[in-house]
């Protein structure tokens, strides 16, 4: 340890705070070089603003939640069901919501599968090898984040578009990927490609390579390393990850908007039937499909909680 | 958990999924007639299985006129095209996918049916709006749409500037009259729809420019007695034209369908069709027996004034045309 003697008290008694007697910090391991913030041991009352104070920053934050998040909420609810249950069961049972469900369902699938497989790879040679190149690799990953989903779709129309990079050869072998569902999933891949790596990395980090290297080292092959050894220690991760990924596909409008091509029936997502049915002037039915993305983002919170819950009951308890 | 329930889902939904007609059409259509084609497509496939005994399915997708004709262009297997305006079909033409001389394949320059630009203004009429100099009075909030983006907003555009150099006898002044215009608007929406929401339901501004059918849909849709239509007396001749597209219509082969679905405009059904939508028909019966639902206009067209679409649309709404020059101050 390379730490100063005074360092934990001179950083954590700050003005207004009662005298520490005995603050300890959890000292930060050199071998990790992990952002997880560190568990403070003991901890004490810290309530020490005036009552009033305390009162008023609570409201203010309970106001704030009730206007930002739950407000909006209620009000979709509200005009999904304003003309009633058999309004509102209608509005989903129509053949253009059906068909969106579908779509919306049937691109998630691809995607969420196709970027479990990408992601574990991925965040498994980033985390377990060294190699040249990985940082670049990571800030590639993260490129998704970064780029407006606007541009994301507008990159696949000029690779594959009519006048694109690949339009002419797509044409003529008469294979249809924008405008049509793979260019929707593709669009789709491509903006939530960054959620299960980015939920492993530093899981796998962490987790280090001294399990991995005790299974080789007692005769396990490769690929029975990687399902006996990596994958039951980041299951948890890989869920969180996956419905993370799984959330962001269902609901992405930007980058779908731009390849959809918006053919009723056919290449409308969910998001994207939102807005043309509320463009219709069609509410009930725009607010009963916003409601069910809302249902989803709904369970997707509940599910979230569970899983990092989870998730810090799997972690490999810190070093003591 | 999650996991588990959602092929169930899918096998539910998918179990509804649509079955397959003979001919599937696509028509690639701008913003404000959603309702209309909705219309159409039903009265055409009936009368096309009718007189064929094949069915056919019609989809629609709709959008800014502008960026409908660019989708087409970047490949959308449309096999029709029904724009605001011809401009946006030359621009499909100009990539080889419809043949040059489409406006003279249908009768009337491929505008079957045909429009103006009014005013909506709320109920009352408050600011007491009439004709286009009132729309230029200061505390008037206009709203209008973007004309870089929106088909309709350019018909507003040329309406106002139609007007005011047929009033005050100059581009010169009707640059002014323009300009002064586009100061009185507080917000540019990308399409005409857009616009009708900002309008109709955010409840901004005083005035809103606006397609005959769409002034008069917001109407239907949310009551007289919260919008009136203004028409002034003179305004412009809209003509949104349709096309066959034809390299997509040859390729999958629905060409003499895709036809038949035009064709179909001008007859007495679609006339119907079109004016029951609160579009102008051109069918003297039909005209005359909707003759009160439409406001007695003066009209003038894009050719008398503007000198036609690529001329109006190079000089206007290019990259620093005058649009840009009128904006920009």
């Amino acid at each position: 340890m390379s730490m100063q003697p005074g360092y934990v008290t001179s950083t954590t008694r700050m003005r207004g705070y009662a005298p520490a007697a005995d603050v300890s910090v959890a000292a930060p391991s050199p071998r990790r070089q992990s952002a997880r913030p560190l568990p403070i041991a003991a901890p004490r009352d810290l309530r020490t603003e005036p009552g009033p104070i305390r009162f008023i920053i609570i409201a203010l934050a309970v106001t704030f939640l009730s206007i930002f998040v739950v407000l909006p909420l209620v009000v979709v609810f509200a005009q999904a069901f304003s003309k009633g249950i058999s309004a509102y069961l209608g509005a989903l049972a129509e053949p253009e919501a059906l068909a969106a469900i579908r779509l919306t369902l049937l691109v998630a699938a691809i995607s969420v599968t196709l970027n479990l497989v990408f992601g574990v790879i991925a965040a498994w040679a980033i985390s377990k090898f060294d190699f040249a190149g990985k940082t670049f690799l990571i800030t590639l990953i993260d490129l998704p984040f970064s780029v407006s989903p606007v541009i994301s779709g507008l990159v696949f129309v000029l690779l594959f578009g009519a006048q694109g990079f690949f339009g002419p050869w797509l044409q003529a072998h008469n294979v249809h990927i924008l405008f049509a569902v793979p260019g929707i999933a593709l669009a789709t891949i491509f903006v939530t490609f960054p959620f299960v790596a980015r939920a492993l990395i530093p899981l796998m980090q962490e987790q280090g390579t001294l399990e991995e290297e005790a299974a080789i080292s007692l005769g396990a092959s490769g690929l029975q390393t990687f399902f006996r050894v990596t994958l039951p220690n980041i299951k948890w991760g890989l869920l969180y990850g996956v419905l993370l990924c799984n959330a962001r596909a269902m609901g992405e409008f930007g980058a779908v908007s731009v390849v959809s091509g918006h053919i009723r029936g056919e290449t409308n997502t969910m998001p994207l039937l939102v807005e043309i049915l509320y463009n219709e002037y069609q509410f009930v039915s725009s607010f009963a499909i916003a409601s069910l993305l809302a249902m989803l983002a709904l369970i997707t919170l509940v599910v979230k909680t569970i899983l990092e819950r989870r998730l810090d009951e799997g972690r490999v308890p810190d070093g003591d | 958990m999650v996991r588990r329930i959602l092929p169930l889902i899918a096998g539910l939904v998918w179990a509804s999924s649509a079955f397959g007609a003979d001919y599937s059409l696509l028509n690639v259509s701008y913003d404000p007639t959603r309702e209309l084609y909705a219309d159409f497509n039903k009265a055409f496939a009936a009368a096309y299985q009718k007189q064929t005994g094949k069915s056919v399915e019609i989809k629609q997708s709709h959008g800014g006129s502008g960026s409908q004709a660019r989708a087409v262009i970047d490949g959308l297997q449309a096999d029709i095209v029904t724009l605001a305006l011809a401009y946006d079909i030359d621009a499909i033409a100009a990539k080889g996918l419809v043949a040059a001389d489409w406006q003279q394949r249908l009768p009337l320059n491929a505008a079957p049916y045909t429009s103006t630009i009014v005013f909506l203004v709320r109920k009352g009429n408050p600011k007491g709006i009439k004709d286009w100099d009132d729309l230029i009075k200061p505390g008037v909030s206009v709203i209008t749409p973007n004309p870089k983006t929106s088909g309709g907003a350019r018909w507003n555009y040329l309406a106002a500037w139609g007007y005011a150099q047929k009033k005050y006898g100059s581009a010169d002044k009707a640059r002014k009259f323009v300009a002064d215009l586009y100061q009185n608007v507080p917000v540019l929406d990308t399409g005409a729809r857009g616009s009708t929401v900002t309008f109709v339901e955010r409840g901004v501004g005083d005035v809103l420019l606006a397609w005959e059918n769409e002034a008069f849909l917001a109407q239907r849709e949310f009551g007289k007695d919260k919008f009136e239509i203004v028409s002034p007396p003179l305004s412009i001749l809209a003509e949104p034209p349709v096309a066959v597209v034809d390299r997509v219509a040859d390729k999958k082969g629905t060409r003499a369908v895709a036809e038949a679905y035009l064709k179909y405009w001008y007859s007495k059904e679609g006339q119907e069709i079109a004016a029951r939508n609160s579009y102008r028909p051109h069918d003297p019966e039909i005209a005359k027996e909707y003759e009160k639902s439409f406001a007695k206009v003066e009209l003038f067209t894009i050719e008398d004034v503007f000198g036609g679409w690529t001329k109006a649309q190079k000089d206007h709404f290019a990259e620093g045309g005058i649009f840009d020059q009128i904006y920009k101050n």
